[in-house]
């Protein structure tokens, strides 16, 4: 019993240090917003901040996981000394590095190098962490000893299926090519990681905006798209691009209204881009504009990608894609029949869901309904 | 005793003695309608892990079928405005009448047969055939497309498998060198013909479901495709009378098989204490069952398949047995 | 001189085999399709329109009644597209009780099809038999969530309610039972002469044709392109579990009815896993806001469904109603093959390949 009492103190003392370490951050984090407000400061100030900002917010959640850990641990007072030491260590682990950070970070206020060390201590921590908690956590939930072997099991399969993913999420068509990927994927992390030190050490501070898209793993693909796009159509089809992190971290692509067509067409019979299966087709109002969403897929590459255009709302009419993907035929029918987007060279838009002689375009954010009554 | 009345002089009292006599055999057929609906229901229940009727009737639900009926006679007489009014009432009628007058031939008993025709079996096929003519009259006077499609095929259906029926009874006609019904069970006392015509029997067998349109062949009334098919547009005691065609035919022709190939009302060895009649009425049951058997386990052919397996495989099997019967007999004559 | 003459052939919205309330007006000659033109909407409730009203967690009772044959599905693709935004950690048992959840309803949905289509066939036994294995899953989801159809089970964050005592057992119990009546499923119809000759060949597209018409699910998989989004892009925790996908080539209704039959065989394998490792205890639920409101931004996610492939977006401006609210629903681009399917055949195939696409008119309709 002495040994789940410590464990308490100890988890106690994690909370305690871990609520410390959140208000320290917070300090931080205002100290920085305050700064942002100043005009005064130069775009890489302002970089850094930011970054030094969505650090603390990862931080904070990794702290948080540890703490529920610790709740978990106290729910089970049976679980074996072995996992409950790997708990705390992992716990100890925990606090030393938010101890370090809260230092580092309430004391150097003034001084931005020391506050971009800290943060990038953390969150090497912060990731270690999450790993230990994660493995603890699944052993943990197990009761006896065969199923706390095969959860570990499973845990481990799953980190290994993860991998397996991510290579073949990275990866195109061969094994080469996906190890070569994927190699290139862990080079990339390293250098993102020598950039962080580099700038902890105070060189630059560029290296920054880097170190934020480095997570995305799909980053070299939209690089690829806008790089073949450019080559083939020019750079100006494109009105915007960029990972929606949001979505799974799908590439999106926005199309200029007078270039839509030309690249849905280029993205379906270009031989490297391929996207020959259109998932979703769909508009939206935003009050501003119609916005029409597309989701192409390639079973070539197994890649996927986000079309977006955006188009005039008092007149929206847009090209057609049924002409490319007979899939578009219905999805385009009812964006007709509930937005009133029209689409030029359609064999044949109607409204598909509602009456013909419906009044209006319901999902509209305008539509006032015909019979208010009703 | 019916054998007499049909050579006696036609008369009033003689008229009316048959109009009774019909009037009995009607209410037997009704009754046997009856219950065979209500077996039906309560076998493919049991193959389909359901209870059948048993609430009306006590628990087995004897009277469920006759509360249908009595529905169904109450029930309101739709005739849709725009169908031929005159063909549209007429069509039942058409489709009962030939029901009931093939039930004359056939022999239950060696004594209980109502007419003994020379030609009994070409009788109840020729009879028989003229039940499609309802059919094809009350599809087209439905004015619908769905009973319109289910009457064509109604009528393709029995033209295609009539001549395969037709084919596979001739062997059986020519070991016996009779049509006579009488004359063919007596044959039988040397053996079934289902034994000496097996692959008559199957090709029979096959050509009368598709007859009487029962499952796999119900492609006139395709419930899944065409709705309700030729009766679409009937409800009431006009459904009704089609329904009651179905099940007349349903008893007769499991009547007919039974004295074609199961023998009758002839016993088996040894056991011929038993009555003829329950004889018949066993092997009878044993055909029932297995229509019923058939319509709880298989899906439904396509009308092009139908047709095919019709004319490319029935027909040419019923005559490779034809031509193969008359070669054993005349060499079994020989020696 | 013989004359035949075209004639318009309305089938549905009520029909026996339109499976809901679907309407196709056919130019038939004879029984040969000319032509055949869908009419859909008779279903349309505007569930995207009304959503934009709701708070997220009330939108999910309208999820159900889309394709309500498989509504467990339904429920996790909203709230897996909420979750997604909003980057919430799922609870490990929570996730096994998803994952069970879901592949009991994609078993109950294969099974209503399975009985359905052989019931469009002609054959009215495996209906029962069908839908007597339904009844026992159903059961165990009523037990779950307390709705036989309609289960509004899942929450952003987790479920709403913990496995009953000894339900887990339940399932347990279920596999092998299960397996045992496939096996019994396959004497029984798969090698049917009838059968075989009714659904060989019918409906028959290529791979190019299907990807062009948007086509998801067994009716991709037919026509051999392994792919299966729990295996290929996994959501939830479907990466812990050995399966594989269902493939054929033929891509025609015969391959269908094969990798439908699979689908449930490996769903199985799924669920023993699932039941095997299912923890003994945890949290139901992750922490997540009282009020829930995803972050400004959108997002489409998509997961795969008893159907093909479900998707759902999201666009929201940071408040508690999303501000627009949109289902890939895989039923409606599903269908969309079916006029170029149905040229040139005859009536009796009708029934045989639109049964095969399997549709559910609540989704087609939205």
């Amino acid at each position: 019993m002495s040994g789940e009492k410590d464990l308490e103190q100890l988890k106690k003392e994690a909370a305690a240090k871990a609520k410390e370490a959140a208000l320290a951050k917070m300090n931080a984090k205002q100290q920085g917003e305050a700064k942002e407000e100043s005009p005064a400061e130069d775009m890489d100030l302002a970089k850094q901040k930011a970054a030094a900002a969505a650090k603390a917010k990862a931080a904070a959640l990794a702290k948080q996981k540890a703490q529920e850990q610790g709740e978990g641990k106290e729910e089970s007072p049976e679980e074996n000394p072995d996992l409950a030491k790997q708990k705390a260590a992992a716990a100890a682990k925990a606090k030393a590095a938010a101890a370090a950070k809260a230092k580092q970070a309430g004391g150097a206020g003034d001084d931005e190098k020391a506050k971009a060390i800290a943060a990038a201590k953390a969150k090497a921590a912060a990731a270690a962490k999450a790993k230990a908690a994660a493995q603890a956590k699944q052993a943990g939930s197990a009761g006896g000893d065969d199923e706390k072997a095969k959860a570990i099991a499973a845990a481990k399969a799953k980190a290994a299926a993860a991998a397996k993913a991510k290579l073949a999420a990275s990866g195109g068509a061969g094994g080469d090519d996906e190890k070569a990927k994927a190699i290139a994927a862990a080079k990339a992390k390293a250098a993102a990681a020598a950039a962080a030190k580099a700038k902890a050490a105070g060189t630059k501070a560029e290296a920054e905006p880097q170190e934020e898209k480095a997570p995305s793993v799909n980053q070299p693909y939209l690089d690829k798209y806008i790089k073949v796009i450019e080559e083939n159509l020019g750079s100006d089809v494109l009105e915007d691009s960029y990972i929606n992190n949001l979505s799974k971290e799908v590439p999106t692509l926005v199309a200029k209204a007078d270039s839509y067509y030309k690249l849905a067409e280029f993205l379906k019979y270009n031989e490297q881009l391929g996207f020959e299966y259109l998932s979703e087709l769909h508009g939206t109002d935003f009050e501003t504009h119609m916005e029409v969403y597309v989701h192409l897929y390639s079973y070539k590459n197994r890649q996927s990608v986000a079309l977006k255009v955006k188009i005039d709302r008092d007149e929206p009419v847009i090209d057609s894609l049924q002409p490319l993907w007979a899939g578009a035929n219905w999805p385009e029918c009812e964006a007709y029949d509930l937005l009133g987007i029209k689409f030029k060279g359609h064999p044949n838009l109607h409204r598909i869901m509602l009456g013909d002689d419906w009044v209006g375009h319901p999902l509209r954010k305008d539509y006032e309904p015909y019979d208010v009554e009703v | 005793m019916v054998e007499e009345l049909l050579y006696s002089q036609a008369g009033l009292l003689n008229f009316g003695i048959f109009f009774l006599l019909a009037t009995v055999l009607l209410l037997v057929v009704l009754g046997f309608v009856t219950y065979a609906i209500l077996a039906e229901r309560k076998v493919m229940g049991f193959m389909q892990l359901r209870q059948g009727p048993n609430q009306v009737g006590g628990r087995w639900g004897l009277l469920q079928t006759v509360a249908d009926v009595l529905k169904l006679l109450l029930k309101e007489d739709a005739i849709p405005k725009l169908a031929d009014r005159p063909l549209f009432i007429l069509a039942p009628v058409i489709a009962f009448a030939p029901a009931f007058m093939v039930l004359a031939t056939i022999p239950f008993t060696d004594k209980l047969q109502f007419a003994d025709i020379g030609v009994g079996l070409l009788y109840y096929i020729a009879i028989s055939g003229l039940t499609t003519v309802g059919i094809v009259t009350g599809a087209w006077a439905s004015n619908n497309k769905y009973a319109l499609l289910g009457g064509m095929r109604a009528a393709a259906q029995m033209i295609s498998y009539e001549i395969p029926l037709v084919m596979s009874v001739l062997g059986i006609v020519l070991l016996t060198g009779s049509l006579n019904l009488n004359e063919i069970v007596e044959v039988q006392k040397n053996g079934w013909f289902i034994i000496w015509q097996p692959v008559a029997f199957i090709v029979f067998l096959i050509a009368s479901t598709a007859e009487l349109n029962r499952v796999p062949f119900d492609l006139p009334e395709a419930e899944s495709e065409l709705v309700a098919g030729f009766h679409v547009e009937y409800s009431g005691f006009r459904w009704a009378f089609f329904m009651l065609a179905e099940y007349v035919y349903f008893f007769a022709m499991a009547s007919l098989t039974t004295v074609l190939f199961l023998g009758g009302w002839l016993p088996l060895p040894f056991l011929d204490f038993i009555p003829g009649a329950v004889w018949f009425a066993l092997k009878f049951t044993v055909v029932i069952f297995i229509l019923i058997w058939f319509r709880s386990t298989f899906p439904r052919l396509r009308a092009d398949q139908l047709m095919e397996f019709g004319w490319k495989v029935l027909l040419p099997v019923a005559l490779a047995n034809i031509f193969l019967t008359a070669i054993l007999k005349e060499l079994l004559n020989i020696f | 001189m013989l004359r035949t003459e075209e004639m318009l052939l309305n089938v549905g919205p009520q029909h026996p085999s339109t499976h809901g309330v679907f309407r196709l007006v056919l130019k038939i000659d004879g029984e040969i399709i000319k032509e055949a033109k869908p009419v859909i909407g008779y279903l349309h409730r505007g569930t995207e329109k009304l959503a934009e009203n709701l708070q997220y967690t009330q939108i999910i009772p309208y999820t159900d009644r889309m394709d309500y044959l498989a509504a467990m599905t339904n429920n996790y693709i909203l709230v897996h597209a909420v979750e997604t935004m909003m980057d919430i950690k799922i609870p490990d048992r929570a996730e096994y009780l998803r994952i069970i959840t879901m592949e009991l309803g994609r078993i109950a949905s294969h099974l209503v099809w399975w009985g359905t289509y052989l019931l469009d066939i002609g054959a009215t036994s495996p209906f029962l038999y069908a839908f007597r294995e339904r009844e026992m899953i159903i059961n165990m989801l009523n037990e779950i969530s307390g709705g036989r159809l309609t289960f509004n089970y899942m929450r952003v964050g987790g479920v709403k309610w913990d496995a009953p005592e000894g339900w887990i057992e339940k399932v347990k119990e279920f596999i092998p039972y299960m397996r045992e009546q496939l096996e019994g499923y396959h004497q029984l119809v798969t090698g049917n002469e009838i059968f075989m000759n009714r659904v060989k060949g019918v409906g028959k597209y290529t791979k190019d044709d299907a990807l062009n018409y948007s086509l998801s699910g067994a009716n991709l998989r037919c026509t051999g392109e392994k792919w299966d989004l729990r295996k290929d892009e996994p959501y939830s925790i479907y990466d812990r579990f050995d399966f594989d996908v269902a493939v054929q080539e033929g891509g025609d209704a015969w391959s269908r009815y094969h990798v439908r039959m699979k689908e449930i065989e490996e769903s199985l394998k799924i669920l023993e896993q699932a039941a095997r490792q299912f923890p003994s205890e945890g949290d139901i639920l992750a922490k997540v806001p009282k009020i829930i409101k995803a972050p400004k931004g959108e997002a489409f996610v998509r997961i795969e469904s008893p159907r093909g492939e479900i998707g759902c977006y999201i666009a929201s401006d940071g408040k508690k109603e999303p501000y627009r609210l949109k289902f890939r629903r895989p039923s409606f681009y599903n269908l969309q093959i079916l006029p170029k399917l149905l040229e040139g055949e005859n009536i009796a195939n009708l029934i045989a390949i639109l049964g095969a696409i399997d549709i559910v008119l609540g989704e087609v309709d939205g």
